[in-house]
């Protein structure tokens, strides 16, 4: 994933759920990382969904339960890795 | 009442209350995306016979509701060309009579699986389009049998009782997002599926309708523009019934 792609990911995350931009991003993890609940995850898909112009199938969402999972689903989705 | 330039999906919609519905919001401005289950050619000649008439854009995206995967490509397309959806009528749904005792399995699974999961899977693909771009509305056809039942209906009042359910809980999820859930909930209406009912029993729905007269499919048309359109814009969770009276 190239810089600027994993920068939007990051600030999908940060306007989702509130983290710091300092935050360790690999750290962060559904039910686990406070403020990323049912709803803030809603949020986040979308984010994510409107940065990247993409459309996440349900398997996508459900399994997006990280940052790191998170970087493999976008990278699925078409965005560039190079 | 214009939708001028919202993007309106309606499934269902070459006939009967759907494709009334598709003609009032294409006259209304929408861009109208039909949705047919069955023949494409079917689906094709509507979206010629609104072009024609309306002169504004239609799109037609077969899939049946049952079948998951093909409802959510309609989403991923409906995406691709507009980056939007405005509004959604969840409208394609069957019809099964059966008294206790003679009803099968493969009906219960066959209008649930049109009837309740479709719309679900529907409204889920919709509302997440809308979340996108800010709100929207969604319409989910129920019926007077989901309200008061039907001797002979129980598998498809189980059914539509269940679309009233589903509109509540969204509706609630929802409202935050400025996305509205509201369900219909007509009577007895002129449609292919009234039709085929025997003389017999046509007449004596008629005569349960204070209004004495079936009713047509403009007249819930004309109910689903108004929950669709900003004219309705502090109405969500509720249920309109559009049935003459059968239910005073």
């Amino acid at each position: 994933m190239t810089n600027s792609a994993k920068d939007k990911l990051k600030n999908a995350f940060i306007a989702a759920l509130d983290v710091r931009p300092d935050s360790d991003f690999e750290s962060l993890a559904y039910g686990q990382t406070a403020g990323w609940d049912s709803v803030a995850h809603m949020s986040l898909i979308s984010e994510i969904e409107t940065a990247f112009d993409i459309m996440l199938g349900t398997d996508d969402v459900i399994g997006m339960s990280s940052f790191q999972k998170a970087q493999e689903i976008v990278a699925r989705n078409g965005v560039d890795f190079a | 009442m214009s939708l001028q330039g919202k993007v309106c999906f309606i499934t269902g919609s070459t006939r009967g209350i759907g494709w009334a519905t598709a003609r009032e919001f294409a006259r209304n401005g929408a861009i109208v995306v039909l949705n047919h289950r069955g023949s494409v050619e079917l689906l094709e000649e509507r979206c010629r016979e609104l072009e024609a008439e309306f002169h504004g854009t239609v799109v037609g995206l077969p899939a049946d509701a049952i079948d998951t995967a093909a409802v959510k490509r309609c989403y991923v397309e409906i995406f691709r060309r507009f980056k939007r959806l405005d509004v959604l009528v969840n409208n394609a749904g069957i019809l099964r009579d059966a008294l206790l005792g003679m009803i099968s399995d493969e009906m219960i699974h066959t209008v649930m699986d049109t009837n309740l999961m479709g719309s679900l899977v529907h409204l889920q693909e919709a509302s997440r389009l809308m979340t996108r771009t800010g709100g929207g509305s969604i319409i989910n056809i129920s019926s007077i049998i989901g309200r008061v039942g039907n001797e002979g209906q129980t598998v498809y009042a189980a059914s539509k009782a269940a679309v009233i359910g589903m509109t509540m809980a969204a509706a609630k999820e929802l409202a935050p997002k400025n996305i509205r859930v509201n369900a219909v909930a007509p009577g007895f209406i002129d449609t292919p599926m009234t039709r085929q009912l025997p003389p017999d029993k046509f007449q004596q729905r008629i005569a349960s309708v204070r209004m004495g007269r079936i009713g047509k499919p403009e007249e819930v048309a004309q109910v689903i523009l108004f929950l669709a359109n900003d004219m309705s814009s502090y109405v969500t969770g509720q249920v309109l019934g559009v049935d003459g009276g059968m239910t005073i």
